[in-house]
């Protein structure tokens, strides 16, 4: 059935308000989504009703924050489909669980002369902490090149996986272009020459179904704030035979199962990788976030935003000096775009000016915008709370803008 | 003209504008594209205001006492806004420009549609315009 999006809107209070005397209209939505009012009630609730430092504690407050601290850990178990809850780690967010995964894994198995393999879609938070890596160790990055599309070049995919590949690192769903990448044959091959798989599933997690167990890869790293839930927190899902090889991230409480000056002990999974008291509030808040997806459900909610951005980018195509960048065949609900003759800031301060908020510049990924030639884009990305009527103001508001410089 | 004087008139022109963001960016806009051409070759990497978002190239010569300014940026809105800093500053004494207090950027509304980020850039771009004339300045009195 299609989603009642009247309804939908109905539940982010943020939405409702003027920006510069215009009505928000809100495509920045790979940046951070909007939060739902049950997420935001759930917050406050927590500190209301039940703030208390979780696990250990012998009273009613510490054993209900546990529990439902607990709970949204089996709620994302079920989200990924992960073979138990012990997979699941709560990190700062996708950056934290990348840079947690290569000073855990990559301190431990990555060896010199050693390659690890990323693509030129990454996110910076994907990139740097490997060559901080492959610098401290004398191993080697390769790059998985692109097409004009912004798809990447499958064939130069096969020719860098050798024996000495030890792990391939790939974003699933580009943030900067929406290319959904072929990570099913990625990982299958990886595996093939013995290489574990990363997968940065920042942008893919809200947009498509991911199953962790369907898809064999071996981490999984995501940011709550991406979807519908509070920012400062992520997942890292790992499989348990590796994360129990792995050694732990840092050093404090919870981590432990026994301390002596001589000698300490690690925690059992997942609370190995969780040392100090984790953001819980955040935790339980994200739970509603995730009832809330699968409430409208990930299918319907795909076939709208893929329904806005074939409307969009029929209508924006047709503006004098549109430039689109990334026009994979596979796609989510991200159009990035250039127009001819603008600097991306002006036609999103221009945008701004009519109430449309959308990002610009190089979206962290200043090596793709180097492989395309270009300084950045304007990025409009939808969620499910957009509507086609809303896309209308953008494409008037671009073709306006446009007309400046391309008369 | 004194700088305030200068001032006052940009205050005028913008006031007509009114609240209309659209078209104080659109006006603004249009005012980079007067700015007179800084040569390609003075576009160097030294010349590359720090702290701005956006590229802006800065330089600046001397002519019979007064500072002259020549600048360009790789943004439009940019631009503009250089545009008019070049006229209230550019061939004025070393002394009134380091006296200068500028307040237009406030009083036309720039401040808010620009947002902190570029406001800090704008800043740095008035302060190494300032940093020009009390080098010259120091040349004068040498």
């Amino acid at each position: 059935m299609p989603l009642n999006i009247d309804h939908i809107r109905g539940l982010f209070p943020v939405l409702h308000q003027e920006v510069n005397g215009k009505p928000l209209i809100y495509f920045d939505n790979a940046a951070t989504t909007q939060k739902p009012l049950a997420v935001i009630e759930s917050l406050s609730d927590y500190y209301k009703k039940d703030n208390s430092n979780i696990h250990r504690g012998a009273h009613t407050l510490a054993d209900r924050a546990t529990r439902y601290y607990e709970t949204t850990r089996g709620l994302i178990k079920t989200f990924i489909n992960s073979k138990e809850e012990a997979e699941i780690i709560f990190t700062k967010g996708t950056t934290e669980g990348i840079n947690l995964v290569a000073a855990t894994f990559g301190r431990k198995f990555i060896k010199e002369g050693d390659e690890i393999i990323i693509s030129t879609l990454e996110h910076h938070s994907n990139i740097v902490p490997w060559q901080i890596l492959c610098e401290e160790k004398g191993a080697i990055l390769k790059i998985i090149p692109i097409n004009e599309a912004g798809e990447l070049d499958m064939e130069a995919y096969d020719g860098l996986l050798s024996p000495r590949t030890k792990l391939v690192s790939v974003v699933h769903v580009s943030n900067a272009l929406g290319t959904i990448n072929p990570v099913e044959e990625i990982i299958s091959k990886a595996h093939k020459v013995g290489a574990k798989v990363l997968l940065d599933g920042a942008q893919s997690t809200s947009h498509l179904e991911v199953d962790v167990q369907a898809l064999d890869c071996d981490f999984l790293v995501f940011s709550a704030h991406k979807l519908y839930g509070p920012t400062g927190l992520g997942v890292l899902y790992g499989k348990r035979e590796i994360l129990d090889a792995m050694p732990p991230y840092q050093g404090g409480g919870e981590m432990i199962k026994e301390v002596t000056f001589e000698k300490t002990t690690f925690n059992e999974l997942p609370f190995k990788f969780e040392a100090g008291t984790p953001n819980i509030g955040d935790v339980i808040a994200f739970g509603r976030a995730l009832e809330f997806i699968n409430d409208l459900g990930k299918k319907e909610i795909k076939a709208h935003e893929d329904d806005l951005l074939s409307y969009a980018t029929e209508h924006l195509q047709a503006i004098k000096g549109f430039v689109p960048v990334g026009t994979a065949k596979d796609k989510v609900s991200v159009i990035s775009f250039n127009i001819n003759g603008m600097h991306p800031f002006d036609v999103g301060m221009m945008l701004d000016a009519n109430g449309i908020a959308v990002r610009t510049g190089h979206h962290c990924t200043q090596p793709l915008m180097q492989r395309f030639g270009i300084e950045g884009t304007v990025r409009a990305s939808f969620s499910v709370y957009n509507t086609k009527s809303e896309i209308e103001t953008l494409v008037a508001s671009v073709s306006k803008i446009a007309k400046i410089k391309n008369k | 003209m004194t700088i305030q004087d200068t001032q006052n008139e940009i205050i005028e022109e913008f006031s007509i504008l009114g609240d209309d963001r659209e078209s104080t960016i659109f006006y603004i806009m249009e005012l980079g594209d007067k700015l007179p051409e800084m040569p390609e070759a003075d576009k160097t990497d030294e010349h590359i205001i720090k702290g701005c978002q956006s590229k802006v190239w800065l330089t600046a010569f001397e002519k019979e006492n007064k500072v002259h300014y020549l600048a360009d940026s790789n943004t439009d809105i940019t631009k503009g806004l250089i545009s008019l800093l070049i006229r209230v500053l550019s061939g004025k004494t070393p002394q009134e420009i380091i006296n200068a207090e500028l307040n237009f950027i406030d009083k036309i509304g720039m401040g808010n549609i620009i947002g902190s980020q570029r406001s800090n850039g704008l800043a740095a771009m008035i302060k190494q315009m300032k940093l020009y004339a009390i080098a010259y300045q120091a040349k004068i009195n040498a």
